[in-house]
């Protein structure tokens, strides 16, 4: 617990309490300068996340604080889940504020310690909360020049700050430290304004390449992640787990179970677990559990069905985009091109499974858990617990994977309420049969598109529907004339109708829309019998989508030729987060096997100003790596609720073999920052899908495209 | 039956009173609180648990404290040498190898395996030897980099 310990030591082990208002926030704090801001990203998740809202404490979400030492740091209730934001966001503080970066402590997560906020996913720290934070720290910056102004009587446009120095330019002996000037006081302001932060060109820090801050912790193996938290007394919990997710518990038999000697079990309405202090002694407690499953319906969705049952309880279509007259569009096109695309339920199986360790003092409930969403854990629990939300603490410690999965926090659940029922520490650490069981899978999706090119190669109307998948990434990106897009079911989850939960996967909906999108465009392309990248430069109008395109073509030294060419190469473009990106893909199939072979993924990525490259890039590297799962591989294998996929030997991610050589570039831009984690990952399956027609001339239409798929696409040709 | 097992770990002798049907697994990370090494599947597919035992890698899931006896175990915490780290665990620092770095001890322990079998590998031969270590971030490539640079560095120092 080495890390936690060191920042609550570090902030002086101030007595905070969550759900403060901001004056509650002061009253507790030691001395420094505070400013308090709040990060357009809450309000944008709000509206996205439905049930799980809860009031925004005061008007802020997040605080910078320069201590007296002259250490500053940020308060924000986002995580660290692998992505590098708490890199990417030290650098823009450090850089802002003019202090060097070691001097940065990003405190994030803790609810006791940060403000409230609705979790981290959606690129959205870099975008939505970077920006805010720049402000903040630039309105720190200001106060802290007026300060040394008047203390060293020098007037504001000679003075310069370095490293946390503020000095007179024309005489540099007159200096004082932003320690000196915060020293003994005790100074708040709150971000009203956009205050003014610096320009692009000026920044020192962001903008080169950082490598990450916990690289030796991790590679010595003294991270701690949920899994590794130990208290005097811990007990280890196994659950009685159904076998299906429309299963409801009649009874069950603990007797052998209790026979275990040491073994505690708990029983409490549908929570039935076995607890020890040794993990496997709980697991033999669980495995003689006798109970007793009734499955009043199971739904008749499997594998082979699953796109038909989906489209047959569709619910209603909303229209997000009705531009000219599709008839007209019609009209105007010499070829019509009809498609529907499928994709499948995809697992995130992070390589650590939900975890969480929970302690209750007989008054206070503290839960350190593997999770994206520590708030509205903390809400959660306070609310099945009947407790208020103070006397529930959550602790996010190092995060082994998350990537949309972890925004469900069951497991903390699971843990707080038997951590009061036992009234001892207790470790819920899921194991990879329970992930799979538990995850909220990607929904399976079916889009449809109706769209037309005329003689000229010009695309004049373009029908989209999109179901089960939301509409992220449905943006048409290229200039059509006639349009329409209608959105069936809300966003990723659609209750009632999957056989388990489905939730959000690393650029929610995007990847099957970018894939339904950038397929249906190369069908056109290949029909006009025009090259894929002269084919979409002729359609697109926008001028950063035309800039991405241009670029990877550049760097792939792409050779124009009509598709299905022979040569194995496919391009796609898209769009996630504010930010674009354009693949090409050298793939090489073995028409025996089905078997697709990527050897090369080229992509060009536009994000607006880079705070750190090398984060960017290893998120690029991250995206085209994990892609390579959806696209290929990854199926979940279901029955109605019954999750037959239990573990790696039949879920497939991406392997060492596998993986491409990358070459990946970052445009580079002096406008504001846009996200990095996810938008590289949503062209994956339609660059390979194109490339696979380029060389084989087999068009897929539904992803994952393993062996089997192409095969059969391939006896089509 | 309870028996009690002696073995070295990280250099130290040891021994503990147990069943010999343990998993090593679990032993290290309750018994000696060493929890570098990871759960990821329980079933030797991921390789997250990977130690040394007697140089070789192995996947502590997949074997029990009865089979360690006499034999030499180090994990991912007895790897460095005081604050020097070994050079696989510098170069995956150097080369940005990780992001969440959960699969990263597994990684490590099964590079160190890997490089304690064939000194001088190729590339296929890293992939081959590394294969079956899975990593949902995505770090392969750098991965990959990072054993090749610390097989050159252990070549040079005669390690
Ligand atoms: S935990 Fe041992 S191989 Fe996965
Ligand atoms: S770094 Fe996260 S699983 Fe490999």
């Amino acid at each position: 617990m080495d890390e936690l310990k060191e920042y609550q030591e570090f902030i002086n082990g101030s007595d905070f309490r969550s759900g403060l208002k901001r004056r509650d926030f002061m009253r507790l704090m030691g001395g420094g300068l505070f400013v308090f801001f709040h990060a357009g990203a809450v309000i944008e998740a709000l509206a996205s996340e439905g049930d799980q809202r809860r009031q925004l404490p005061d008007d802020f979400n997040a605080f910078l604080r320069i201590h007296e030492d002259g250490k500053v740091s940020c308060y924000t209730g986002k995580i660290e889940m692998g992505q590098g934001v708490v890199t990417g966001l030290a650098m823009m503080l450090a850089d802002e504020l003019d202090v060097a970066f070691e001097s940065v402590l990003m405190v994030m997560g803790d609810t006791d310690l940060c403000p409230w906020d609705m979790g981290t996913f959606g690129s959205l720290s870099t975008r939505m909360f970077g920006p805010s934070m720049l402000a903040a720290a630039a309105k720190a910056r200001t106060v802290l020049l007026e300060m040394a102004s008047e203390e060293l009587d020098v007037e504001l446009d000679y003075l310069e700050v370095n490293e946390g120095v503020v000095f007179n330019r024309r005489n540099k002996s007159e200096n004082i430290s932003y320690q000196q000037l915060t020293e003994g006081k005790k100074i708040v302001r709150v971000l009203d304004k956009e205050a003014k932060v610096k320009d692009y060109s000026k920044y020192k820090i962001m903008g080169t390449p950082k490598m990450r801050v916990d690289s030796v912790e991790k590679v010595t193996g003294k991270a701690k992640y949920s899994g590794d938290l130990r208290m005097p007394g811990m007990l280890y919990a196994r659950i009685l787990r159904p076998p299906s997710h429309a299963a409801k518990l009649v009874s069950v038999d603990t007797s052998e179970a209790e026979k275990v000697e040491g073994v505690q079990i708990v029983k409490d309405n549908d929570l039935v677990a076995a607890l020890h202090k040794d993990p496997e002694m709980a697991e033999k407690a669980r495995q003689l559990f006798k109970a007793n499953f009734e499955v009043e319906e199971e739904k008749d969705v499997n594998n082979s069905n699953v796109f038909s049952y989906l489209l047959d309880r569709a619910p209603n279509g909303n229209v997000n985009i009705d531009e000219g007259n599709l008839d007209s569009g019609r009209n105007e096109s010499a070829i019509i091109f009809e498609n529907e695309f499928h994709d499948g339920y995809v697992a995130h199986s992070p390589m650590e499974p939900h975890t969480a360790m929970a302690h209750f003092d007989g008054d206070k409930m503290t839960v350190y858990a593997g999770t994206q969403t520590p708030f509205p854990a903390q809400s959660n629990i306070a609310r099945t617990l009947g407790m208020d939300e103070e006397k529930v603490r959550v602790i996010p410690p190092y995060l082994g994977g998350g990537f949309g999965g972890k925004s469900a926090h069951q497991q903390a659940v699971e843990a707080a309420r038997l951590a009061k029922l036992t009234g001892k520490p207790v470790m819920v650490d899921w194991n990879r049969e329970e992930e799979f069981f538990y995850d909220t899978f990607r929904p399976a999706a079916v889009v449809k598109i109706n769209s037309g090119i005329d003689d000229d190669g010009k695309i004049k109307f373009w029908d989209y529907h999109v179901y089960y998948a939301g509409d992220r990434g449905g943006e048409t990106m290229y200039n059509v004339p006639h349009q329409k897009r209608t959105v069936y079911g809300r966003g990723w989850t659609a209750p009632g109708v999957h056989p388990f939960p489905t939730g959000a996967w690393r650029g929610p909906g995007n990847s099957t829309n970018t894939f339904a999108r950038e397929v249906q465009v190369d069908i056109m392309a290949a029909k006009a019998g025009m090259d894929p990248v002269e084919f979409r430069l002729k359609n697109l109008t926008d001028q950063r989508a035309i800039d991405v395109l241009e670029a990877v073509a550049e760097m792939a030294d792409w050779k124009p030729a009509k598709s299905h060419s022979g040569r194995g190469y496919g391009v796609a473009i898209g769009a996630d987060a504010g930010t674009y990106v354009a693949h090409i893909a050298k793939v090489d199939v073995d028409s025996k096997t089905g078997e697709v072979k990527v050897l090369k993924v080229w992509v060009a990525q536009e994000m607006g100003f880079c705070v750190n490259p090398q984060g960017a890039t290893i998120q690029m590297e991250g995206c085209i790596n994990m892609g390579m799962g959806y696209a290929l591989k990854e199926v979940v294998d279901f029955e109605g609720g019954q999750v037959n996929t239990k573990n790696f030997d039949t879920y497939q991610i991406p392997r060492f073999s596998w993986i491409p050589e990358m070459e990946t570039k970052i445009l580079d831009r002096h406008t504001p920052p846009q996200g990095g984690g996810e938008p590289a990952i949503v062209c994956m399956g339609a660059v390979i899908a194109n490339a696979i027609y380029d060389q084989t001339g087999a068009r897929l239409l539904e992803m994952a495209m393993t062996p089997k798929r192409v095969l059969e696409a391939l006896k089509k040709v | 039956m309870q028996k009690t097992v002696a073995f070295t770990l990280n250099g130290k002798k040891v021994s503990v009173e147990m069943e010999q049907s343990k998993t090593l697994l679990w032993v290290l990370r309750t018994h000696f609180e060493l929890t570098g090494t990871k759960y990821g599947c329980g079933e030797g597919y991921c390789g997250a648990c990977t130690v040394l035992i007697d140089n070789s890698a192995v996947r502590s899931c997949a074997t029990t404290i009865g089979e360690v006896a006499g034999k030499s175990v180090v994990t991912i915490e007895g790897l460095a040498d005081g604050d020097k780290l070994h050079p696989v665990q510098q170069a995956f620092v150097d080369h940005d190898a990780l992001q969440c770095g959960y699969c990263t001890p597994g990684m490590i322990m099964n590079a160190v395996g890997l490089l304690n079998d064939i000194s001088d590998p190729s590339r296929e031969d890293i992939i081959s030897g590394m294969e079956d270590n899975l990593c949902r971030c995505g770090a392969h490539n750098r991965i990959l980099d990072a054993i090749e640079d610390a097989a050159s560095a252990m070549k040079n120092s005669g390690n």
